[in-house]
């Protein structure tokens, strides 16, 4: 117990922490943005695979980390082109289309994979690049803060900043009111001249750079390489914090931070040979509790409003 | 006279083969409120959706400040300075007052929405045309007229000249109402010209400058409103096309088998639609209720037949109290129901004819001898009861959607009918049907009737109810206003009177139509 | 009507038409030996009675989970959860087939049991959660996948480990628990026959039924369902928890059948090619067992080529996910289904 505790109150925890949260993050931003268009994103999943695979390969091919940035970030976006097209334009239900668009993404990655490694299974034959590490002056040199927020990899720093970005783009600025209003009441929007199409569109599109950074910190920076799967449902449980943030930017970001000491949890209680499955469960059951309680709460309320809308002579049974 | 806007010879045929609007003529003079009135279904919001580019008409042209105007969308006319407020608003709710009228128009700073500069154009908007809001609230939190109020700042802060308003007072209060009143006096006294679409006389009379009437998608007259009554008015409005004959047979009521004592119901958006109403229906007559539709019928239907629960008040149906109780319960107590939208509540329009005659039966013991059900049976019953009620069809095996409106409402008559019901609750049993379906409803309702089944007749066409009830009673704002113990002795002008709220009874609370 | 019928026909064979050209297209741009591809993926399953073995193999779990998922679809529910079901179910028939001692005609059916009812309690949560509080089921029974694929490899990991073998893989199950593989040499069990069953079963559920009856008026209109006097509360429940046993039913046959000892580390997938065994068979249960053949085909198929030539199997996974797409595809041809309808309301008139 106690070497647990130690674990867990060490700072290498903590910057393992910032570490698994990424691209948990990453997901849950664009599967918030997205959803507050009005398009549920089941798709995260597999524009986090391609991201991840597509940086990996041009990398290696290019030479170039940041090339392979870019490409994980173009892939991202074209699968939500993808998903935009079949969900909005030929009406595919958005939810077939997302799950398809993860079938797609992972038989795609390993079809690939095996072109250009000749392996199914992972990477490693190809010399890909990692993203750089970043050294903050200053605040690498201050005790506890210094070895937890520095020296991680540059789209850890890239996350946070999303974060406030997506913030700032959805409460702040006219799309982002557009956005929201599209997602609530399309008709309204449609109403005053916005194109809901358009705009949801935009928001996929979002979803689907985020998650394009997303993939790229797991196969460029968390480690060096590609493997199968290797995003193992990280995208499904962006949407949990998402669902479980309460879809508000903050929220999301606790439920993401909240799900990924649980994620590095689990790390370490392998090492400690504790079972380590129970903690991985943790995000999802939590966020079927979650909605569940959630659900309720709005049933109660509509019951009590009804009850208070009642007349005082009551009912004669 | 100026004139603003001219609509001549609007032709509107909907797809299903509807015609809406035949050779409407319509005009508005600048800076006048005008009144479009009749019945529902003359025709009145389908000139509005063409005004406003939402439909497109067959024939006629729009001239619009003195210019021929093709309004192709409602981009168009919001362009022209038209503006709608629509009878379903069109807001989202989470968002604030300032940040739904400038939705669209949002004010910028830098990269940023400028929230301040959006709050200050509202609250100078609503100072403009005293219609006091609080920009900064949200518009969920907010009441009914609170949000008509902020639609109509939205079609203000385009620019609209033109306001199209659909009975914007169906879901306000009579405060609610009177304050919306006092800002459409002012827009006008500010150059801008109304058009109000009502039911409600008392309304027109008070706020509209002239009067358009609309009958069965023809301009029936137009009028000065101050020197027109509101008898003039409803005479206008209620003109008989076609006379109905239906031989009704006398009839010596029974027991009741329904009793209604004192059904409240309020709606979530707080207002009560259903304001103590109390009646009975006896076996072996038809009681008609007659009234404008949105007087709480609906609402009312719905709490006799287990949709919706009352918010106070008893409902005794076959004796049996189900106050309260689901639709299984109700039919169970013996109670058919035909539902006024019959593709949602009525049948399942992908299902096949059999499967929706079967809806209220599938458990019987009689459908199910053994464990499954009985194919057999199920295709018996179907085969007997689409040659009794004459539904055309090749099968019964025929998907529902495919057939015509008036067979779907066969479909739903043959199995609440072949129920035995002691209670019909009939609602609108033949909007939308054609003729030769409407006679046989009626037929084969008079039949059960006759054979001593009670009923309750809602509808909002007076040939309708009149021909059919043996009781009348009307229903105004949620009330029973009058009740005509012969239907028979009524006149259609006398009923006009009461459906449109210029007259009422002095009816003893409680006892009403009983 | 009956043309509208010929089109939706027409439509999903254009659509698997145009997945498999996209599957062609791409192994000839990226294989040095196209022609042998092809042919080992088209008539590869038919070229040996071990390789048809393995195709008829295939289609059995297929079959369960399109049933579940078809049976959740007919009441207009979405069950995502018929892979976490499928795999709670292998998890607690290998749990029976280890511990329980019992005769060989009873073990099988008891682990069925058990692996049935474990699928039911998966399908259970996301069914009483949405019937009774309107909590989405798409995302609880998404969720709970991983849940209980958390919770089978805990049991499995920690209880019924086989530590003498090298791999993470649990004890074998005791042999009196295997559905025989009757037809040697292919791995064919008798597992078919309840597939069969299920298959039978869920037929004679959905339309011979009241309570499929009930289920399916719910699927095509809720509030009529409401009006007609039908529990739909306890529908979307039952719905979610029958399919649950079917998947259930499905992951421990493919336990008994097949494997003979747990070794999935990952979720293995049938849950989600359920959801297009459903969508190809337009959810009647009578057509899932052809989808899921053809589905099965084209895995075997691509296994075969995979093993022959230059070009990997999951090229198969893409192809499906296409079909995904333009099957359900609503406007996808629906330009020519318009002039099909009106041509047909202007002959009718």
């Amino acid at each position: 117990m106690s070497e647990m505790l130690q674990a867990i109150f060490s700072t290498s925890f903590a910057y393992s922490v910032l570490r698994v949260t990424t691209p948990l993050l990453f997901a849950a931003l664009g599967g918030l943005v997205s959803d507050l268009a009005g398009v549920i994103n089941i798709g995260l999943e597999g524009m986090m695979l391609a991201g991840a695979f597509a940086g990996v390969v041009v990398s290696a091919f290019t030479h170039s980390a940041f090339l392979g940035l870019v490409a994980a970030v173009a892939s991202g976006v074209l699968m939500a082109l993808i998903l935009g097209y079949f969900s909005l334009k030929l009406k595919t239900d958005i939810i077939l289309a997302g799950i398809a668009l993860n079938l797609f993404a992972s038989g795609g990655t390993v079809f690939l994979l095996y072109l250009v490694a000749h392996d199914k299974g992972v990477s490693t034959s190809l010399a890909s690049k990692v993203l750089p590490q970043v050294t903050i002056p200053i605040l690498d040199k201050i005790p506890v803060l210094g070895p937890i927020f520095s020296g991680h990899n540059v789209l850890v720093y890239v996350a946070m900043i999303a974060a406030v970005v997506v913030w700032y783009y959805l409460y702040r600025t006219p799309a982002g009111l557009r956005l929201r209003a599209v997602g609530e009441n399309p008709n309204a929007a449609d109403s005053v001249g916005i194109s809901v199409h358009r705009v949801q569109f935009t928001a996929l599109i979002i979803s689907g750079i985020l998650s394009g950074f997303g993939g790229a910190h797991l196969s460029m920076g968390y480690v060096s390489w590609f493997a199968r799967d290797m995003t193992a449902g990280r995208g499904f449980i962006g949407l949990a914090a998402e669902a479980l943030g309460g879809r508000t930017p903050v929220g999301t970001v606790l439920a993401s931070v909240f799900f990924g000491i649980a994620d590095a949890l689990s790390n370490y209680l392998q090492s400690l040979s504790i079972p380590s499955e129970f903690i991985q469960a943790v995000p999802y059951a939590l966020t079927v509790i979650a909605l569940a309680v959630y659900a309720r709460q709005q049933t109660r309320k509509r019951a009590r409003l009804a009850k208070l809308s009642q007349n005082p002579e009551k009912k004669a049974a | 006279m100026d004139v603003l806007l001219e609509m001549k010879g609007i032709e509107k045929i909907y797809p299903n083969g509807v015609v809406a609007n035949q050779g409407v003529d319509f005009s508005v003079a600048p800076g006048e409120i005008h009144a479009l009135v009749g019945e529902n279904g003359a025709g009145k919001t389908t000139l509005m959706k063409i005004l406003f580019g939402l439909e497109q008409p067959e024939g006629g042209t729009i001239t619009y400040k003195g210019k021929p105007l093709h309004i192709a969308s409602p981009h168009v006319a919001i362009a022209n300075g038209i503006g709608m407020v629509h009878q379903h608003f069109m807001l989202v709710p989470s968002l604030s007052i300032a940040e739904n009228v400038v939705l669209g128009l949002e004010p910028k700073r830098g990269l940023s929405f400028d929230w301040k500069t959006a709050v200050s154009q509202t609250e100078e908007l609503a100072a403009r045309y005293n219609l006091p809001v609080n920009p900064t609230a949200r518009v969920q939190d907010i009441p009914v007229g609170m949000r008509q109020k902020v639609e109509i700042l939205k079609a203000l802060m385009r620019g609209a000249e033109l306001l199209v308003l659909d009975e914007p007072t169906a879901v306000l209060t009579p405060q609610e109402t009177t304050e919306l009143f006092a800002a459409l006096k002012k827009l006008k006294s500010q150059g801008h010209t109304i058009i109000f679409i009502s039911h409600k006389l008392r309304e027109v009379k008070e706020i509209s400058d002239r009067v358009t009437v609309m009958r069965a998608g023809r301009l029936i007259g137009v009028t000065d409103t101050a020197t027109a009554t509101e008898r003039d008015i409803s005479r206008m409005m209620v003109g008989r096309d076609v006379v109905l004959h239906v031989d009704k047979p006398p009839t010596t009521p029974g027991d009741a088998v329904l009793r209604v004592e004192g059904v409240r119901y309020v709606a979530d958006t707080g207002k009560e639609v259903v304001k103590g109403v109390s009646f009975e229906v006896r076996a072996g007559e038809v009681l008609g209720i007659a009234g404008v539709e949105g007087n709480g019928q609906r609402e009312l239907v719905e709490i006799l037949t287990g949709l919706r629960k009352p918010s106070a008040g008893r409902v005794i149906a076959a004796g049996k109290n189900v106050t309260g109780k689901d639709c299984r319960a109700v039919r169970q107590a013996g109670v058919g129901h035909i539902p006024e939208d019959r593709m949602t509540h009525g049948v399942a329009g992908l299902g096949t004819i059999e499967e929706n005659l079967i809806a209220d039966r599938y458990d019987s013991k009689a459908l199910n001898p053994r464990f499954l059900l009985s194919l057999k049976s199920v295709s018996e019953l179907g085969k007997k009861l689409v040659k009794e009620f004459d539904i055309r069809t090749q099968s019964p095996k025929t998907p529902v959607k495919m057939l015509s409106g008036g067979n779907i409402q066969k479909v739903v008559v043959a199995r609440e009918f072949s129920a035995n019901p002691k209670l019909i609750v009939a609602n609108q049993p033949t909007r939308g049907v054609d003729v030769g379906a409407t006679e046989f409803i009626h037929k084969k309702l008079l039949e059960n009737c006759a054979e001593g089944a009670g009923v309750l007749l809602i509808s909002a066409d007076l040939n309708e109810v009149m021909s059919l009830s043996h009781r009348l009673a009307v229903m105004y704002g949620g009330e029973i206003v009058a009740v005509f113990p012969n239907a028979d002795e009524v006149t259609e002008e006398e009923l006009g009177l009461y459906m449109l709220g210029v007259k009422r009874m002095k009816l003893a609370a409680g006892s009403e139509a009983s | 009507m009956k043309k509208e019928h010929v089109f939706e026909v027409v439509r999903s064979l254009v659509a698997i038409l145009l997945a498999m050209l996209l599957g062609f297209i791409v192994t000839y741009l990226v294989s040095k030996q196209p022609g042998e591809a092809f042919q080992s993926f088209l008539t590869g399953p038919f070229t040996s009675p071990r390789r048809f073995g393995n195709l008829i193999e295939a289609a059995i779990p297929l079959t369960f989970t399109g049933l579940a998922v078809s049976m959740a679809f007919q009441a207009a529910q979405f069950n995502i959860g018929a892979e976490g079901q499928f795999f709670f179910g292998a998890t607690a028939a290998t749990i029976v087939g280890i511990t329980v001692p019992a005769p060989g005609w009873l073990h099988p059916i008891l682990a069925l049991a058990v692996g049935g009812v474990a699928g039911a309690f998966v399908g259970w949560i996301p069914g009483v959660l949405k019937a009774r509080w309107g909590a989405s089921e798409l995302v609880s029974s998404l969720m709970l996948n991983y849940v209980f694929f958390r919770v089978g490899m805990y049991l499995i990991n920690y209880h019924y480990r086989d530590t003498t073998a090298g791999a993470m893989v649990s004890l074998p199950l005791k042999e009196t628990s295997w559905l025989t593989q009757f037809l040697p040499p292919t791995r064919i069990h008798y597992g078919i026959f309840v597939a069969i069953l299920a298959v039978i079963f869920t037929y004679l559920f959905l339309y011979r039924s009241r309570w499929g009856y009930a289920l399916r008026m719910t699927g095509l209109n809720l509030p009529f369902a409401n009006y007609s006097g039908i529990n739909t509360t306890s529908v979307i429940t039952y719905s979610q928890v029958i399919s649950g046993v079917v998947a259930g039913i499905g992951g421990a046959v493919e336990m008994l059948g097949i494997y003979h000892r747990f070794q999935w580390l990952a979720l293995p997938g049938y849950g989600f090619d359920g959801i297009i065994v459903a969508i190809l068979a337009r959810n009647n249960p009578l057509g899932i067992p052809l989808a899921a053949l053809f589905l099965a085909y084209l895995r075997t198929g691509a296994d075969i080529m995979a093993r022959t030539t230059d070009v990997s199997a999951e090229m198969i996974t893409v192809i499906q996910a296409v079909m995904i797409l333009l099957v359900t595809a609503q406007a996808f041809l629906a330009g020519w289904k318009h002039r099909i309808v009106v041509k047909e309301a202007k002959q009718s008139v």
